[in-house]
């Protein structure tokens, strides 16, 4: 893959404005018609800590953070000493200086140094607040980010604020230019020229999530809060009264998703969102939602787990307890997303989904996908098809749970005379009623897990990345497949054959395609960021196929290379 | 909620009935109270299909099988939850959660003081007889120490709540206490309960013949003494002083306490009026905050 775009890391104290510097960037490209996708770690503590803000951009489509960073830009002695490792030949260097609270050890060989006294000069502007306009002015001239839209990115925040306080950043940002100027640039790192702009939006994964939920119909949303799925519930809170609904805040998870299954059986479209422990909180209900044939829906952003482990780190490790977490056999659909299009995309299926198929449907993301942002072509509200679920049509006496061919009973809403049925959580016969008799709890079972079964075929198919045969095969899932995209090409690019296979109905699997995939490659390889190794596991359990896992668990995303290395290392 | 808006039909209390059999054990007074119930709905003409009957696990929990109305029978503890949603979703219906002292104080425990405080317009009708009937005999979170049971051999080891004061605390709107040997003044308080606009809470006593054998109808008969003439049940500070109570004291029935605040669906609702939402609204405006 030629190396068209360029990956710039600021870092620095949580509340210096490291995640401001990092959006208006992002928002500058996007606007400049480039491409982006941005990547972030926070400390889990309310202030202070290491913050880190990745952008990678790029005229072509962007599918992950990349590999390492090409420009770094760091805002304190803690930031420089996180990543000055990683400070290799080539790579170009931005740092506080003089006047920061670090003086950079000796620059390495080969690597372009630019020192900016961001502090200094935010400090001779008394607003220690101003350093992040004075990196970004620096920024800017050094490798091209676009001055223009840069400046039109700043008078939309700021203007609102008043132009006092536009013009003082702007002034910042000015002095940051200047500063960078009068220096010699030594590197050729830029980024791409402006190109029309594009119909887009630029948004995070939580927020897309919450925007997927609006435009799938979403009428009811109960919600307790938890890292790293609270946007979600905010975006609803704030957007969802326009519509003429509300957000409701639980008082624990049990709570959000019982309220979820109340507002469904009473009619209402209803989701709710959370992290591992929430789920894990949640199964119960599940099962019962499972049991009853109520439609509930959930997005479940995962996080380093077990226990409250660690809240702001990515893993995919929820997927036994998504796909199998529950006390008996209780049926569900879980969908698992790739990207922040598909937090808007599958969040719209999810909904439909539960609502055809009157069962919980849990969707994955993770917590790489929840604070990146992404550029997005700007989603049209009439593309999405709104599913309802199959209604009584009042004639005859009323089954809740009528044996029909497709295994979906017609539901009907309270206040319907004629209707009147139970919810519950007991076995139960066709009317509801509570029955233990073997036969029916049978019978019942067949029907719960029969009509979900057509989804493997009704469902968009696995993408196959690749034709002919492999040498090896990569299958994975969630935001992995983005990395597993970039390590394919470039492997294919070095004359490798590789392909990928990139499921996103997690269950029932969509196991014919694993095995046709599968038949083409003479190796499987699976990496995913779990200790387990859990769709591996799956895969080994539901077809003939023998993965090799690929498993990494440090709290970040896999880079192209790790998978690159690997394949090689396997082949 | 209250029942006054509904289509009001003229119904007998048996037609309240359901085809399910009823399954307590004889001498049980949630008979007395499920026929409170249907008297109640009768009384007031609750159309039944616009009554949702909810409950969690346990003896009691099992009532909305025995009405007609849509129902569901969720998981131990939770009818709270899942009665809020049902309730917002729908605040156009009527909304009946029954359940026990266990099912409502100890697993679901967490939820009711969010039911009370944010004024969940529904009413909740709970039996309390001071034990775990159907896993055969446990103490609950109202049992009395010297009640021998089946984890307790030897009594208990800790004190029983006071729920009056507990919804009372926790903001419930309307909290009345009837006793199921009294069906007259227990279907007086849940038709009160009904039409009441919020979150209203009966609380009954109610005695086990099979498993408690200290909390009989006679130990009740002694202990219950009517809420006095007069009573301001407007006066927060008077209805804790009868809740408030000494082992030996006797606890008050009838109604305790009732005012009239916004309703959570009312405070949501108002929300909603604030932002000038509606249905029609476009939603490419919300959409188009994203663009960069």
């Amino acid at each position: 893959m030629a190396k068209n775009d360029l990956i710039i890391r600021v870092a620095g104290e949580g509340g210096e404005g490291i995640i401001s510097t990092g959006d208006f960037i992002a928002a500058a490209c996007a606007r400049a018609g480039l491409e982006v996708y941005t990547f972030k770690t926070f400390p889990a503590e309310i202030r202070g800590g290491y913050a880190m803000y990745q952008i990678r951009t790029s005229p072509d489509r962007v599918y992950n953070q990349g590999d390492t960073f090409d420009v770094f830009c760091a805002f304190n002695g803690e930031a420089y000493e996180a990543n000055k490792h990683l400070l290799t030949p080539g790579t170009a260097f931005v740092y506080d200086y003089p006047g920061g609270d670090f003086e950079p050890d000796a620059i390495p060989e080969g690597v372009h140094a630019y020192p900016i006294p961001m502090s200094k000069t935010a400090k001779e502007m008394k607003s220690y607040r101003s350093k992040n306009m004075v990196a970004m002015g620096a920024l800017s001239v050094l490798f091209n980010i676009s001055e223009v839209t840069l400046k039109q990115v700043l008078t939309k925040k700021f203007g609102k604020k008043g132009e006092e306080i536009l013009n003082f950043n702007l002034q910042a940002f000015e002095k940051g230019r200047e500063l960078a100027l009068a220096l010699n640039k030594t590197d050729a790192w830029r980024v791409a020229d402006p190109a029309p702009p594009k119909d887009v939006i630029v948004i995070s994964g939580n927020d897309a999530a919450g925007l997927g939920a609006l435009l799938g119909g979403l009428e009811f949303f109960a919600a307790y809060p938890i890292t790293p799925a609270t946007e979600i519930a905010k975006y609803v809170a704030t957007h969802l009264p326009k519509l003429g609904g509300t957000l409701v805040q639980a008082e624990d998870e049990i709570a959000s998703i019982g309220q979820v299954l109340g507002a469904s059986y009473a009619g209402k479209r209803s989701m709710t969102s959370t992290s591992g422990p929430g789920l894990a909180l949640m199964t119960e209900m599940l099962g019962m939602a499972s049991m009853s044939e109520t439609p509930v829906m959930l997005v479940n952003v995962q996080r380093g787990g077990p226990s409250t482990g660690l809240p702001t780190k990515h893993e995919q490790s929820d997927l036994f307890l998504a796909l199998h977490g529950a006390h008996g056999d209780a049926a569900r659909i879980v969908l698992s997303v790739e990207d922040v299009k598909d937090c808007i995309d599958m969040t719209v299926d999810a909904l439909n989904l539960a609502e055809e198929y009157q069962s919980p449907v849990i969707l994955l993301s993770d917590g790489s996908l929840a604070f990146s942002t992404q550029t997005v072509p700007r989603p049209k509200p009439g593309d999405f098809k709104i599913v309802r679920r199959k209604m009584w049509d009042g004639e005859g006496t009323y089954k809740r749970y009528a044996i029909t061919d497709d295994g979906i009973s017609p539901m009907v809403d309270p206040g319907t005379p004629g209707g009147m049925h139970i919810a519950t959580g007991l076995e139960h016969t066709e009317t509801g009623a509570p029955s233990f008799k073997g036969e029916v709890h049978e019978q019942m079972l067949d029907k719960r897990f029969d009509k979900i079964k057509p989804l493997v075929d009704r469902y968009h198919p696995a993408e196959v990345d690749g034709e002919g045969e492999a040498d090896v095969g990569i299958i994975t899932w969630g935001s992995t497949i983005g990395v597993a995209r970039e390590a394919v090409a470039r492997l294919r690019a070095e004359g490798y054959k590789v392909k990928g296979f990139y499921p996103k109905l997690m269950w029932p699997m969509q196991v014919a395609q694993y095995e046709a995939f599968g038949a083409t490659c003479k190796k499987i390889l699976v990496p995913e960021v779990n200790y387990q190794g859990q769709l591996s596991h799956f895969i080994r359990a539901e077809t003939s196929l023998n993965p090799i896992p690929f498993t990494i668990y440090s709290g970040m995303p896999f880079t192209p290379i790790q998978m690159i290395d690997k394949v090689k290392e396997i082949l | 909620m209250s029942v006054a808006a509904l289509h009001k039909v003229d119904l007998k209390p048996r037609d309240y009935k359901s085809e399910v059999n009823v399954v307590w054990c004889p001498g049980c007074g949630y008979h007395g109270i499920l026929n409170s119930i249907y008297r109640a709905l009768s009384e007031l003409g609750v159309d039944s299909s616009n009554l949702m009957s909810i409950s969690g696990i346990g003896c009691s929990s099992r009532t909305p099988y025995f009405i007609k109305s849509y129902k569901m029978h969720t998981l131990h503890g939770r009818a709270g939850p899942v009665a809020t949603g049902a309730q917002l979703a729908r605040p156009d219906l009527a909304v009946l959660v029954t359940g026990g002292d266990g099912d409502g104080y100890s697993i679901g425990g967490g939820h009711m003081p969010h039911m009370a405080r944010k004024n969940v317009n529904l009413t909740y009708v709970l039996y309390d007889n001071h034990i775990y009937g159907l896993t055969k005999g446990q103490y609950s979170p109202t049992s009395r120490p010297e009640l021998k049971a089946y984890t307790t051999p030897y009594g208990g080891p800790d004190e029983p709540l006071n729920p009056l004061l507990y919804m009372l605390t926790y903001g419930a709107t309307y909290v009345a206490q009837g006793f199921a040997g009294k069906p007259q003044l227990c279907a007086e308080l849940i038709k009160g309960a009904l039409e009441h606009k919020g979150f209203s809470y009966v609380h009954i006593l109610s005695q086990c013949p099979t498993f408690n054998n200290i909390d009989t109808v006679e130990y009740y008969r002694d202990l219950v003494k009517e809420v006095p003439e007069g009573h301001d049940v407007t006066n927060l500070g008077a209805a804790m002083e009868l809740a408030r109570r000494e082992e030996k004291d006797p606890t008050p029935i009838g109604l305790l306490y009732q005012i009239n605040k916004p309703t959570l669906d009312e405070r949501l609702a108002e929300i909603v009026k604030k932002v000038g939402g509606h249905a029609g609204y476009d939603i490419n405006k919300i959409i188009d905050l994203a663009r960069p």
